[in-house]
């Protein structure tokens, strides 16, 4: 019957009991060590470090129970896992949205723990979140031009860059930003989280509810956002596509990290195949 | 022209009566924008309904009529005295209440409530302060000018030209500068302004005076075309939350129409049935409207998340 059929690999359940019993059952209890399926994955300059981070929304409740993430310089870090996992809660603790009870973020060198999202800006960090992530009433202009908050002076000239990366916005540039495909929303989003040129580019499942063209579109987006040496921190639910791109990925699960390694090599691990990626590929 | 106009007697009278419910619709349409704007930008950006801000009008106008009739000074300084009068006093409100309950994570209702509750205390001053006498500021009302369709009052040109320069201004405002399109940014979406680094808190004192400065001008445009009461704002606030209904809420262009629209109807239907109706007239185009354009005249069809 087509109804017990998966949906989609992507989106396979994970809580769903699987044969093997005794891995499904620590998955679901605390506390469960991580496993790194790369060895030398260790970065000696890492700019962006997130380190044992515990909290949540609420003071009682913790959705992070000792989240670690780390980007080196010009990579690009996926994080998969299933809904609920924490992903969305991690990116917006590493943003400033939330303040960790315990844990630390720095940024290069800086200590931003608690930085609140508006000054981290600044810093050198760019942040596109899942859902509402441009001004529907105001033009494609005029999205970019609020992207550039703190740096009014040169913003014309990244206006114009931002342009060159992406010709689709220049033509509808006078177009308010509502009527855009999903596809297009979503490049507009990155470009407006670019204006500050920052060197860390935090992104919320930005291929989520897209057609599959404009999938395909994101990733090659993010690839070339990549190869302008911007470092990309991303969440995906088209775990493999992600992870096939990915020099670092993490798989989260309850708020903790369950494996970590090379994009490849999380691909290939029977593992991380079997319960989180739908079964092995192929 | 106006041979013709005389010659075809009862058609003639018609046309001046169009000309005069139009352009007293204009002004009052403008009136009700200029409430508007403000009272929109801030429910927009802050989710506030602000229940006072029809007494911020009132208190412009009085202002006006302090410095205009009690002090004997022009009326330019008038307006501007009421402007910056209640710019101060909306900048006061967001410093002293409305920021610190939005600290508290006050939620809508409760700053509902606290806006009434303003609304009342800011009425009971100026009740004490200038008493319920009505009172008519220091312009004109007899003085007309022929325009070759017909005629307009001085009261009529004051409050149009006036209105419509600072709408103009306003309109300048929140397309050409920055601060202006921030302000529309945070009326899409406060959180992405936020993480957009936009600096929402400026952002939001610079709305408080804008819709402070606005609401004064209204308020003084509406105690010359009108009469000056303690009641002048509170009624009209009820006229100013359909336009923004009308023309689609959170937005300030919106607003705009909103209020001229609902100005112009109300005004027309005097030509056909007894003025006391007018008010019940304008709630029946809004009702209307919304049944074609649930989101309002320049409302989206839908929202995008
Ligand atoms: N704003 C919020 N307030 C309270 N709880 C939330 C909020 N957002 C998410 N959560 C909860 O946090 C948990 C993790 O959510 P999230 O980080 O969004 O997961 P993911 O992105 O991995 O799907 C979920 O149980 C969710 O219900
Ligand atoms: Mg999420």
């Amino acid at each position: 019957m087509s109804a017990d059929e998966p949906t989609s690999p992507d989106e396979a359940p994970v809580d769903t009991p699987i044969t093997e019993a005794a891995v499904d059952d620590q998955v679901t209890t605390a506390d469960v060590a991580e496993t790194v399926v790369s060895d030398d994955l260790d970065v000696v300059q890492p700019v962006l470090r997130a380190e044992h981070l515990v909290g949540g929304y609420v003071p009682e409740v913790d959705i992070l129970r000792g989240c670690d993430l780390t980007a080196a310089d010009g990579e690009i870090v996926v994080v998969v896992g299933p809904n609920g996992a924490g992903k969305s809660t991690l990116i917006k603790a590493i943003f400033g949205l939330i303040t960790p009870r315990e844990g630390r973020v720095y940024l290069r060198d800086a200590d931003i723990t608690g930085t609140p999202a508006n000054r981290i800006n600044g810093l050198g960090m760019s942040y596109v979140p899942q859902v509402n992530n441009v001004f529907p009433s105001l033009t494609i202009h005029e999205n970019l031009q609020m992207g550039a908050a703190k740096r009014r002076k040169g913003m014309d000239a990244r206006i114009e860059e931002m342009y060159e990366l992406f010709p689709r916005l220049r033509e509808r540039r006078r177009n308010r930003a509502e009527g855009l495909s999903g596809g297009e929303r979503q490049m507009l989003a990155v470009a407006r989280a670019l204006m500050p040129q920052p060197s860390v580019l935090l992104l919320d499942e930005p291929s989520a509810g897209l057609a599959p063209k404009a999938v395909a579109e994101v990733f090659e987006t993010v690839k070339r956002v990549n190869d302008s040496g911007v470092t990309i921190v991303m969440i995906e639910q088209n775990a493999r596509a992600a992870l096939a791109i990915a020099n670092r990925g993490y798989v989260l699960e309850g708020g903790q990290n369950r494996f970590t390694g090379r994009g490849v090599d999380l691909l290939n691990d029977p593992h991380v195949a079997e319960l989180y990626l739908g079964g092995a590929a192929d | 022209m106006a041979p013709r106009a005389v010659r075809v007697g009862s058609a003639r009278f018609r046309m001046d009566d169009l000309l005069q419910t139009t352009i007293n619709g204009i002004a009052s349409g403008s009136i009700y924008a200029l409430g508007a704007i403000g009272l929109s930008l801030v429910y927009a950006i802050l989710k506030l309904v602000n229940f006072a801000h029809g007494d911020f009008m009132t208190l412009g106008g009085y202002v006006a009529f302090a410095v205009n009739v009690s002090l004997g000074m022009p009326l330019v300084v008038a307006i501007a005295a009421a402007v910056v009068a209640v710019a101060v006093l909306g900048l006061v409100t967001e410093e002293l209440i409305w920021r610190p309950m939005r600290k508290r994570g006050a939620g809508l209702m409760q700053m509902l409530l606290l806006s009434i509750g303003l609304a009342f205390v800011l009425r009971n001053l100026i009740l004490l302060t200038w008493t319920g006498e009505s009172r008519k500021l220091n312009v004109d009302d007899t003085a007309s000018y022929g325009i070759g369709i017909g005629r307009v009052s001085l009261l009529q040109i004051l409050v149009i030209g006036i209105a419509a320069a600072a709408l103009v201004g306003v309109g300048l405002l929140l397309t050409r500068t920055y601060v202006g399109k921030s302000m529309r940014a945070l009326s899409d979406s406060f959180d992405l302004a936020e993480v957009s680094g936009i600096d929402t808190k400026r952002v939001v004192t610079y709305t408080w005076i804008l819709g402070g400065g606005l609401a004064g001008l209204a308020g003084v445009l509406a105690a010359v075309f009108t009469t000056l009461t303690p009641n002048m704002g509170w009624t009209l606030l009820l006229g100013i939350f359909a336009a923004i209904i009308l023309g689609g809420i959170g937005n300030p262009f919106g607003a705009l129409v909103g209020g001229l629209a609902l100005g112009l109807v109300q005004e027309w239907s005097t030509n056909f049935v007894e003025p006391t109706y007018k008010e019940a007239i304008g709630f029946a185009v809004l009702i209307l409207a919304l049944l074609f354009r649930p989101n309002g005249l320049l409302g989206h069809a839908t929202r995008t998340g």
